[in-house]
């Protein structure tokens, strides 16, 4: 087991940029998801650490030794494809051991170890099948079992769950948590499943343009996003977004949202703010901090404002509301409950708490 | 009222449509049988021309009898050629340059389809349609300055490449290494690249991956590529006409019609008995192989 570091590490092809010199420290045993939308280079930059794509600049380390040049086979790291890539030619037991077989280890090992994998996956009664013979859920297991029998230093997976229907993803999602925990092994993770990235990483890194956004755990970068595509990108549905001005009136300041409506500055976050007056910004708020009156509330700063819904969606649990706000689609999250009119206007709680400003130009969020 | 003019259409709408679609289908069928039946028959023709034939007496052939039709049905003609040690040496020889140019065809056209399509390096499209392109100068250009180089080597080196079998060892591949290395590159590119990924993760190197992962899933493909190289070798007629005079040195196509056809005495019985048999391996072969022969064939217009 290994610590995996990039350093300022590019990949070019042509002119295009793809990977545009990031850095990322992931310690040994954590478990790091790279998250963002296609083309943002989290798949590349996956794909360099195995060493299936070359380096344009920059070096990769693992367990503190430069691996720039090293070819896979010699990094000691095992990769779960989308696809699975099983062998299809081999049985699910000679899928897991051809690893071990290559590198000439003993019969009575090889066994043991896929023995091992397969009681940990459940798999123990697929070992004589080939891969034709399997559902996605256990070819994905197999894969798994085919990378936890080499016992490598770091795993990597590569979008594994986005073969699989939506019920079995959930359960495979529990499964990769549940593996990992039993076989801790430093494991980089690719997807483009912002759910799956916030339910299984100890820390999140996301990607976009080539670049890395944030890195943090999945509770900071819900509730403390960098960047306006970080507050977007996580969270669903996504957090309203509202172009706004900041004004001082006497002591308070305002946030007015375009569109004419008005929210208070809580006291304790206008120093943090005092130096965005007059600038252009983004008033930011999670739908679930713009509830209706008897909705969850923390007793926190609040204002109100009107919305009068377009679309109402009951979900059981919750009642969601989309609305225009400032000429711009926000959503709502209400109390089950909540049985809200499509074009009735319903008073709705803003959680000033839990607002953000984010700098229309920098895009940063204050 | 509603439920009237809902019936309506929907039945009037099911059966006609089905009508015409199976109408369509059985006119369609029809077409395709008799199209069939008319290559069907103009390709059996020569072959059953040449079966009955072989079991005709010279006397029988040469009279003015009804072609088609044996009177007098004899194995003679099998017998005398089998028994004939020259036909045996043909057919010794003919096996020995195809099942050798079969083997030296896949050992290095495999690797180089492998190289081809997997192995990404500068200038690897360019030279997987140059090796096409070889494909496509005909034989009929290359033969004489193939002997002059022989020739010429034979001059420089002293071994007599002319008037030998084992040259046709080294003449056959520039015919079907270039066709089988291209079969298999599009049999090789609709295998999922992350296949050869994983085995390389595995620890595997590029030869380990062609030999434990490529070839085994690639068998459709390569069995396709052998039947190829070894019916072009089989049949190949135009460099052994050239290269090879001796007897001893002729192989089944060469030496069927140099040996059976004497001035301008035609043995017909012999010399279709002769055809028959020189066509019967590549027959065998093909029946047990045919399926993987069109799966081979097919695999990249439909996966690639």
């Amino acid at each position: 087991m290994a610590d995996v570091s990039l350093n300022k590490l590019v990949k070019r092809y042509d002119e295009v940029e793809a990977v545009r010199g990031i850095d990322l420290a992931i310690e040994d045993q954590e478990f790091v998801v790279l998250v963002g939308p296609s083309g943002c280079g989290k798949s590349t930059t996956l794909r360099m650490i195995a060493g299936l794509e070359d380096i344009s600049d920059g070096d990769i380390r693992i367990g503190g030794d430069v691996v720039n040049d090293v070819p896979p086979r010699d990094r000691d790291i095992a990769m779960v494809f989308q696809n699975y890539a099983l062998y299809p030619h081999m049985t699910v037991a000679e899928n897991m051991s051809f690893g071990l077989r290559l590198k000439r280890f003993p019969k009575e090992e090889i066994r043991k170890r896929v023995d091992e994998a397969a009681r940990i996956l459940n798999i123990g009664e697929l070992l004589d099948r080939k891969p034709r013979q399997l559902s996605g859920g256990q070819r994905q297991r197999v894969a798994m079992g085919r990378a936890i029998v080499r016992d490598p230093q770091v795993f990597l997976f590569d979008e594994p769950l986005s073969n699989l229907d939506a019920k079995l993803r959930v359960q495979m999602r529990t499964e990769i948590k549940r593996v990992h925990q039993m076989v801790p092994v430093t494991t980089v993770y690719v997807t483009h499943d912002q759910v799956e990235a916030m339910t299984l990483a100890d820390r999140v890194v996301v990607m976009n343009g080539g670049r890395i956004e944030q890195v943090g755990p999945p509770d900071e970068l819900y509730h403390s996003p960098a960047t306006r595509f970080v507050a977007a990108f996580i969270g669903s549905p996504a957090m309203n977004v509202v172009p706004c001005r900041l004004e001082a009136e006497g002591e308070e300041l305002m946030v007015r949202l375009d569109g004419g409506v008005s929210v208070p500055v809580p006291a304790e976050r206008r120093a943090r703010y005092g130096d965005a007056v007059g600038r252009k910004l983004f008033f930011g708020l999670r739908p679930e901090h713009l509830t209706d009156e008897g909705g969850r509330r923390n007793g926190g700063p609040t204002a109100r404002i009107e919305a009068t819904p377009d679309v109402v969606e009951v979900m059981g649990m919750e009642t969601l509301i989309f609305f225009t706000l400032g000429g711009h689609e926000a959503a709502a999250r209400l109390d089950s409950g909540a049985r809200p009119r499509v074009g009735e206007s319903i008073p709705l709680v803003a959680d000033l708490g839990h607002m953000h400003l984010i700098d229309a130009e920098s895009e940063f969020v204050l | 009222m509603v439920v009237a003019s809902q019936d309506a259409p929907a039945g009037a709408g099911i059966n006609p449509s089905h009508g015409s679609m199976s109408r369509e289908r059985r006119w369609a069928l029809r077409w395709s049988y008799v199209c069939l039946a008319l290559f069907a028959v103009i390709f059996l023709m020569p072959p059953i021309y040449m079966l009955i034939t072989s079991l005709k007496t010279s006397a029988e052939i040469s009279t003015a009898a009804n072609p088609w039709w044996v009177f007098d049905p004899t194995l003679g003609n099998y017998a005398e050629l089998l028994s004939q040690q020259q036909f045996l040496i043909f057919f010794r020889n003919s096996v020995l340059v195809t099942v050798i140019v079969v083997c030296v065809t896949m050992l290095i056209a495999v690797p180089a389809a492998f190289a081809l399509s997997r192995m990404k390096f500068w200038g690897s499209t360019s030279l997987a349609t140059g090796v096409f392109l070889t494909y496509l100068v005909p034989e009929t250009l290359l033969f004489i300055p193939l002997f002059k180089i022989f020739a010429e080597l034979q001059g420089l080196t002293g071994i007599s490449f002319i008037n030998n079998w084992w040259t046709l060892i080294f003449i056959y591949p520039t015919l079907t290494v270039p066709f089988c290395t291209w079969i298999m590159i599009g049999y090789f590119a609709s295998i999922p690249k992350e296949l050869d990924e994983a085995a390389l993760i595995d620890g595997a190197t590029w030869m380990q991956t062609l030999r434990l992962v490529f070839l085994p899933v690639a068998l459709p493909g390569l069995i396709a590529a052998g039947i190829f190289a070894f019916t072009v070798s089989w049949a190949q007629f135009l460099y052994p006409m050239v290269f090879t005079t001796s007897a001893d040195q002729l192989v089944l196509p060469v030496g069927i019609v140099t040996t059976l056809i004497k001035g301008d005495v035609f043995n017909w019985g012999q010399i279709m008995t002769g055809a028959l048999l020189t066509a019967a391996p590549p027959l065998i072969l093909y029946a047990f192989l045919m399926d993987y022969y069109i799966a081979g064939l097919t695999s990249g217009a439909t996966k690639g």
